[in-house]
Order: C-alpha cells, then structure tokens, then sequence
C-alpha cells in the first residue's frame, strides 16, 4: 500500500509513531518523576527532625545524640570551609594547567597528559580516601609538626597535629577536584577562537599578554562555572572526607582538629543511628546538603551555558 | 604597553614556566598516587584474591571474590534500571523534545547529576530500605541506576543530536514511519557514542561507596540474593581501609587496584570507540 502524506485529506500519525513516542514520553515523565520522589523522601525522611528542631537545626552547634539535641552548623561549618579553601588551592594549579595543556602543550605531550586526567577525574573517591590514609595522612603529619613548632602562635596551627583532621580533608579535596578543574578549563581555553589570539599577537603582544588580557577574559564565565561545578563535587563528596577528616562535629579554627562534613557526617553515623529522630536528623542534614549543591550547580551551570552559546561540553 | 619590551617577554616567559611548573607538579602528584596504587596493589592480588571469600581476621589466605561479583550484580541492577529510562529519555529530548516539556527534563536531569552520590543512598534508604525494613543489594542498584540516570539521559540526547538530519529526512523521504528511521537508521548511527556513556556511566559508579553504605550495607559471605545485603568492592576497601588490620589494609590496596584498573580500562574503550567514531 502506497502512502502519501496529505493525498487524501489530512495525514494522521502512524499508529507506531503514536506508541513510540508515548513510550519515550513515559521514560521522560518517570526522570522527572523519579526528582520530585527524591525531594520528597529527603522531606519526609527529614520528619521529626524538621518540626522539632526547626530553624534551630541550622544555627545549633551542638550534636549529641545521647541527649538527642542536633543542630548542623558544625558540619556546614566543616563542608563549606574545607571545599572553599580545597577550591582556593586546585583553582589557580588547574587554571595554569589548563593554559599549559590549551596553549603551549606539544601535541604529544598534550594528549598522553589530557589521558591521565581524564583518568584521575574518574578514580572512585575511596581510592583517594585509602591513599590519603596510608601515604598523605604520614607526611602531612609531619609537615604539620614543623608549622606547629615554628608558627604554633598563630591560631591556625595552635593545636595538636593528628594528621587526620581538617587540613588532611583540604588537602585531599584539593588533589581530588585538580583533575576536573583542569579538563573543564582547558575545554572552556580551547573554545576561545583562534582569531582572538591573533589579533592580538599582531598587535605585538607576548604570548602571556595574549593569554591574560585576551583569552582568560573571552573565557571567564566558563571557568567561573567550572570552579564552581568543581566546588559542587567538594561540597559533595563523601569516602575520602570521611576517611581523612577526623569526624568531630567541631568548629575550630585550627586547621589540625578534626572535623566533619555534611556527607561524612551522614556516612559515618547513618548506620549508627538507633532513634527515628537521630535518623531524621541525618536525613535533614542530607536535605540541607541537597540544598547547597542544588544552588551552587543552578548557577554554575548558567555560566558555563552562557559561554559556550547553550552547547554543552 | 608600557613596559620595556625586554620586561614584557621575561614575563611571558616567566608565566609560561609557571604553567609548566603547576602541569608537572598535578601531573606529577596524579602519578604518584597512580604508581602507589599500582605497587601495594600487586603485592596483594593472587589467584585467591579474586576466587575466595574473606576468611575471619588473623586467618592467612581468602580474598574479596564475594565483593567483586557483588559489583557486578549492584551495577548490573543499576544498568537494568538506568538504561531504559535513560536511552528512552535521551531520545525523547533529542527527536520530540524541542519544547519546554523537554527543557523542563533537561534541566532536572542536570539537577540531577549535581546531587551528592550520599543523597542518593539517602534516597534509596527511605525509598526501598526503611519501607522494606532491611539492607538489600536491590536499593542498592537503585541508588546507583539514579546516579547513572542524567549521564546516560544528557549523552544519549547529544550523540542522537550529532546524527544529521539528512539521515532522518532520507528515511522519511522512503515513506517510513518515524519511529522506524529512529530504530533503524538513526539510533543505529548514534549506538557507539551511546555505548560510550554508558560504558563511563557504568564505570563511574561501580566506584561509588557512599550510596551503597546503607543500601547495600555490605556483606562479609557470598549472596547473589539481591533482597539480601550484599558486599561490593568499593565499600569492602572502605571497610578494610579503616580497620586497624594489616592484612585488610593489604587486601584494600588490592581492591583499589581492581576498581583503578576497572576505570582505566573504561577510559581505554572510550578512546578507542571515540577514535573510531571520528574515523568514519
């Protein structure tokens, strides 16, 4: 049977078409579905905690499970200082990196190098966590004696090394987000065009003129945004904090006390938690968690969809 | 431009070293860590690592077999419950979803990708864990299929995008219906790119500890019961890491060992099937 679309009055949808796309729209309906569920349940898992603590829970620095009182600052605390300053650290070596992959880079240094980053962006964090554990946990105890012992005046480094503790958590956060940093920048660099970089080579400036007044600029909001994404992994991240930070709901400014962050606090204790409210409370933490990352990756996603023009990486 | 032109190249030339210096110094910290794995991690791995179950503490021998195919039955649960939704939704946007329907998945697909792996064992607990009343290897699976979900949904769409239009057009030029240009011209072009995603999907969350930790829970005897608890790589390394054992923190390097490999190999399959496809 020959068809042709409009021959005979209007066309009607091929009954295979109809099936099709209903399937398809089904499996698109159920992703959505599947995050409205998973904003619910944080809210309903959040029940009794969220009535009985309410806005107390953010602003309480106590968490004793013994006498049930839970608030979370001590946890915020740890999660927003440790990946800031894990960002302030991976941020510039990534950026230099990413120049040095983008722009000056051999082509058979630049792909064996991108391979290994690639690699180590996708290393399961454990693996970091374990390495942390036996191989950076030992050296930085050391480094962390010397600066107690020269500089113990300064309440940064006022109190006892353990190792283990807020600096070992930075640190490896640092080491953890480096690789991503670097891929992110390095894809937003090279997206510059081509004519920006000679126009102003032509006008006589140096290679690092070209690269500071021209190409960084042309690319800022994407590598805003890939900070930013990189800073919603840290916030996010759970085995190697949890390993390496000592797990201590307390806010110290000294960075050698132990500490705890939103996912490792979660991580650590979910298990352990024997009350509804202590669950509940685990699970509010796990909400207000949701809550940074959800903001933080709204607006970093924004940037790094203006600068590529709504192409994705 | 001001400053003498001596000034300006000594630091160019100053910067660039700079770029070099932090390159090698990340690149040389990755390594490191790359070469640390790989040596304790030999030293652990035998023919029992991979064929025995965990013997109990200070006894010599056994190995993490229990854990290595509680891996496969986690992620393979994963991939069960993520590909189809994942592939059908990646399509969906790709051939019907220029629409605000469309941006409207597209945009919690990314809310998705963002979220905290920890949140969703959170998610699978109170969904199937605290319904159910016990651990078991299926929350699990689901926990790790929502993670791979946006990854599968967001690769898919773009691959189906890169295939041009003229393939669509030619098939419907033929008289088909459109679902028959999907099925038979244009997801079959797309299918490698596809298998990418999922390959880094699958690769990515077969390391992932946290949403396992009270999904699955872990498991110290061999179960292929996926309403039972069941031991999986990542989280047995997690466990034998931080016991106060040296024989478990042996067996640990060995683990990490496995899932590095796993991911290189991963990364491997992406080249070559990426190389591929640029060939073609």
């Amino acid at each position: 049977m020959t068809w042709i679309p409009g021959l005979f009055g209007p066309t009607k949808k091929n009954r295979g078409d109809v099936v099709f796309e209903g399937l398809l729209l089904l499996m698109a309906l159920t992703l959505v579905g599947l995050v409205v569920l998973l904003f619910i349940e944080l809210l309903i898992g959040s029940f009794p905690a969220l009535p009985t603590f309410g806005f107390r829970f953010l602003t309480g620095r106590t968490w004793d499970p013994i006498r049930e009182e839970f608030g979370a600052l001590p946890a915020m605390y740890g999660t927003v200082v440790s990946s800031l300053l894990a960002l302030a650290i991976a941020g510039p070596i990534g950026l230099l990196s990413a120049v040095f992959l983008a722009e000056f880079a051999p082509h058979w240094l630049e792909q064996p190098l991108s391979f290994l980053i690639e690699l180590l962006a996708s290393i399961p964090s454990v693996v970091y966590g374990l390495w942390g554990l036996f191989v950076l946990v030992p050296v930085l105890r050391r480094v962390e004696m010397v600066l107690h012992q020269r500089l113990g005046t300064i309440p940064l480094f006022a109190c006892t090394p353990w190792g283990i503790g807020m600096l070992a958590a930075i640190a490896i956060l640092a080491i953890m987000i480096l690789p991503y940093t670097t891929a992110v920048a390095r894809d937003v660099i090279r997206a510059v065009p081509r004519e920006q970089r000679e126009g102003m080579l032509a006008l006589g400036a140096t290679r690092w003129e070209t690269i500071w007044h021209v190409v960084i600029p042309y690319a800022r909001s994407g590598i805003i945004g890939g900070l930013m994404l990189a800073l919603g992994r840290a916030l996010g991240e759970t085995m190697a904090v949890t390993m390496l930070i000592g797990n201590r709901p307390d806010i110290s400014l000294c960075l050698f006390n132990p500490a705890y962050t939103l996912a490792s606090q979660i991580a650590n204790e979910f298990t352990e938690a024997t009350s509804e409210l202590y669950v509940s409370a685990l699970i509010e933490l796990g909400l207000v968690l949701f809550a940074i990352t959800f903001l933080m990756n709204i607006f970093a996603r924004l940037l790094v969809l203006r600068v590529s023009g709504g192409r994705r990486r | 431009m001001e400053k003498p032109y001596a000034v300006r190249k000594a630091t160019s030339h100053l910067m660039a070293a700079l770029t070099v210096l932090s390159a090698g110094m990340s690149a040389g910290l990755l390594l490191l860590l790359l070469v640390y794995v790989v040596r304790q991690g030999a030293a652990a791995l035998n023919w029992d690592f991979f064929t025995k179950n965990p013997v109990p503490v200070g006894e010599p021998g056994g190995g993490i077999a229990n854990a290595i195919v509680g891996t496969f039955v986690v992620v393979g649960l994963a991939a069960l419950f993520a590909l189809p939704i994942g592939i059908g939704s990646g399509i969906y946007l790709s051939e019907f979803g220029r629409n605000r329907f469309g941006d409207v998945v597209r945009f919690l697909a990314d809310v998705l990708s963002g979220v905290p792996s920890i949140i969703m064992g959170i998610f699978a607990y109170v969904l199937i864990v605290a319904r159910q009343g016990h651990f078991s290897a299926l929350s699990g699976g689901f926990a790790l299929g929502v993670m791979m979900l946006p990854v599968v949904t967001r690769t898919t769409e773009e691959m189906l995008r890169m295939v041009p239009d003229s393939v669509r057009e030619a098939g419907l030029a033929l008289g088909l219906p459109r679902w028959r240009v999907l099925v038979h011209a244009v997801i079959p072009a797309a299918s490698r790119g596809i298998l990418t995603g999922v390959v880094l999907a699958l690769a990515r969350v077969a390391g992932e500890t946290a949403p396992l930790l009270f999904t699955a829970f872990g498991n110290p005897y061999f179960s292929l019961d996926i309403n039972q608890p069941i031991a999986t790589l990542p989280h047995t390394l997690f466990n034998y890491a931080i016991s106060p054992y040296d024989d478990w923190h042996l067996k640990a390097w060995g683990a990490a060992l496995v899932l590095t490999g796993l991911v290189f190999i991963a990364s491997l399959l992406v080249r070559l099937l990426g190389a591929r496809e640029m060939s073609t």
